[in-house]
C-alpha cells in the first residue's frame, strides 16, 4: 500500500459532513457519555470545580497559541501550539461537564465565548502576556506542576467524568510539565543572558504562586519540582510574596480582557453562525 | 439471539476496518480507539470509542466514519458513545498497528511509563531511550522534538541514514 493511497481514502465522502474540527458549533466532546451526577457530589460545586479548571486551560491555551509564528524554533512553536491543544481539549471536556451539572444544558461555546472577564474564575497567572520566552517556559513549569499534582487527586474524585477527563490529562500534562523543566534547565545553564530572563521570569510569577496554592494545596508537589530545576539550572529559588486578589473570585488583572476580546470576537460577532 | 450476536460481530468487523483520520494506515482497531461493538436488544449497533489526547480534532471525524460505514452496511440504528475511561495508551496499538507504522516510516511506540502511585517522577537527566530508525534499523537516532504534526508524535532524525521520521510517543 503506498501512502498516496492511505491518504487517499481519507478523500472519501461521506453522509455526515463533519470533518475537521476548527470554529464553533462542534458536536459535544462528551457525546454519548453517561453524564447523571452522582448522588453525594453537589451538581453545583462540581460545575463550578469543572468551569475554574476549564478556564485555567482555556486561558493557558489562548496564550500559548499567541507563540505561532512568534517562536524562536519551528520545532518550539508546534511543541507550545501542542501543549496549547491538550489544554484546549481539557477545557472542552470540563466546559461540557460544568454545563450538564449545572443544569443549564450550556455547551461549550457558552463558556468559552459568551462569558466576560469577570465571570472567568482562571488563576491570574495563566492571563499574564507572554513577554518574553523564559516567562512563558518558568508559567508552563508553574501551572503545569501545580496542575498535575491536583488532576492527579481529581482521578478519584467522586464523579466518574471529572475522573476520567482528570486521568486523562494527567498523562498530557506529564509530557508539558517535562517540556516546561528541559527548557528552563537549559536556559537556567544556558548563557548569561538566558539565566539573566529566567530569574528575571521566576521573579515575575513568585508573586502569583500564593493565589494557586489557595486555590488548591499542591504546595509540597509544586515546591518539590522547582527545586529539582532550580538546583539543575543553577538558578534562585523564587522568594515567595503574596499579593492580593484571586482569579478564582473572578478578580483579574488588566490583561484578561483584552485575550477575551481576541479569543470571543468573531464569535460573537456572529452569534448564530458555526465554522 | 443467533441474529443479534451475527449481527454484532458483522459490525464489529465494519466498524475495525474504519481508517484513522490522522494516521490512515492504521484502523480505529489497529489504533486501540475502538473500545467495543455491541448490538442492543432493539436492534441499535453501539460502537464506543475513546480520543488519543484530549485535544485530538480528529474525534468527531473518527465517530462520522464508523456512523457513515455502519450506515452503508444496512445499519439503521447507530450510535456512538465516547468513554474516556479508561484513558487511551499507545499500549493498545495492536502487533499489526505496530508492524504498518513502521512500513510507512514511522516507529512505534515502547512500552507506556506505568504509574507506580505517588507523584509523577520529573526525571531531568538525558534518557537513555532508543527508538530504531524505521528507515535504516540503526539505533543511532535522536530526538528532535517531543511534539510533531500530531499530537500523539515525536520527532526524530537518523543519524545513520540522516533521515528525519515521526515517532508515536508512549502515553
Amino acid at each position: 500500500m503506498s501512502d498516496d493511497h492511505v491518504y487517499m481514502t481519507l478523500a472519501e465522502g461521506h453522509e455526515d459532513d463533519t470533518r475537521w474540527a476548527y470554529g464553533t458549533g462542534f458536536e459535544d466532546p462528551l457525546h454519548g457519555v453517561d453524564t447523571t451526577v452522582p448522588e453525594g457530589v453537589d451538581p453545583a460545586e462540581l460545575a463550578a470545580l469543572c468551569v475554574a479548571l476549564g478556564d485555567d486551560a482555556l486561558v493557558q491555551a489562548q496564550r500559548l497559541a499567541e507563540w505561532t509564528t512568534r517562536a524562536p524554533e519551528l520545532e518550539e512553536e508546534v511543541a507550545l501550539a501542542n501543549i496549547g491543544l491538550d489544554l484546549l481539549g481539557q477545557a472542552r471536556l470540563l466546559y461540557s461537564r460544568a454545563g450538564q451539572a449545572d443544569g443549564t444544558g450550556r455547551a461549550e461555546d457558552a463558556y468559552a465565548y459568551f462569558r466576560d472577564a469577570a465571570d472567568f474564575r482562571n488563576v491570574r497567572l495563566a492571563e499574564l502576556p507572554n513577554g518574553d520566552f523564559a516567562f512563558s517556559i518558568v508559567r508552563m513549569l508553574l501551572l503545569s506542576s501545580w496542575r498535575l499534582a491536583h488532576f492527579q487527586q481529581l482521578a478519584s474524585h467522586p464523579d466518574p467524568v471529572l475522573s476520567a477527563i482528570a486521568a486523562k490529562g494527567v498523562k498530557e500534562l506529564a509530557y508539558h510539565r517535562q517540556y516546561a523543566a528541559e527548557w528552563s534547565v537549559r536556559l537556567g545553564d544556558g548563557t548569561e543572558e538566558s539565566h539573566r530572563r529566567m530569574r528575571a521570569a521566576l521573579e515575575q510569577t513568585a508573586p502569583y504562586l500564593g493565589e494557586l496554592f489557595t486555590a488548591h494545596d499542591a504546595r509540597d508537589e509544586v515546591v518539590a519540582v522547582l527545586r529539582q530545576v532550580t538546583e539543575a539550572a543553577g538558578l534562585p529559588m523564587p522568594v515567595y510574596r503574596p499579593l492580593p486578589g484571586a482569579g478564582r473570585h473572578g478578580e483579574h488583572t488588566e490583561h484578561l480582557a483584552p485575550l477575551l476580546t481576541e479569543l470571543q470576537g468573531v464569535a460573537r460577532a456572529h452569534p448564530e453562525a458555526t465554522w | 439471539m443467533v441474529t443479534t450476536l451475527l449481527d454484532a460481530r458483522r459490525a464489529r468487523h465494519i466498524a475495525e476496518q474504519v481508517p484513522d483520520p490522522e494516521l490512515p494506515m492504521l484502523t480505529l482497531a489497529d489504533l486501540g480507539v475502538l473500545r467495543g461493538v455491541e448490538v442492543t436488544d432493539d436492534g441499535t449497533v453501539v460502537a464506543r470509542l475513546t480520543p488519543t489526547y484530549s485535544g485530538c480534532p480528529a474525534m468527531a471525524e473518527m465517530r462520522a466514519g464508523v456512523a457513515a460505514r455502519l450506515r452503508e452496511a444496512g445499519y439503521s440504528r447507530v450510535e456512538i458513545r465516547t468513554e474516556l475511561d479508561p484513558p487511551w495508551s499507545s499500549d493498545w496499538i495492536t502487533p499489526a498497528g505496530r508492524r504498518k507504522l513502521a512500513e510507512h516510516g514511522i516507529a512505534p511506540p515502547g512500552a507506556a511509563p506505568r504509574s507506580a502511585g505517588g507523584p509523577v517522577p520529573l526525571v531531568l537527566s538525558p534518557t537513555r531511550h532508543t527508538v530504531p530508525c524505521p528507515r535504516c534499523g540503526s539505533a543511532d537516532t535522536e530526538e528532535t522534538s517531543r511534539f510533531a504534526a500530531t499530537s500523539c508524535k515525536a520527532l526524530w532524525r537518523c543519524r545513520a541514514c540522516r533521515e528525519p521520521f515521526e515517532y508515536v510517543k508512549e502515553i
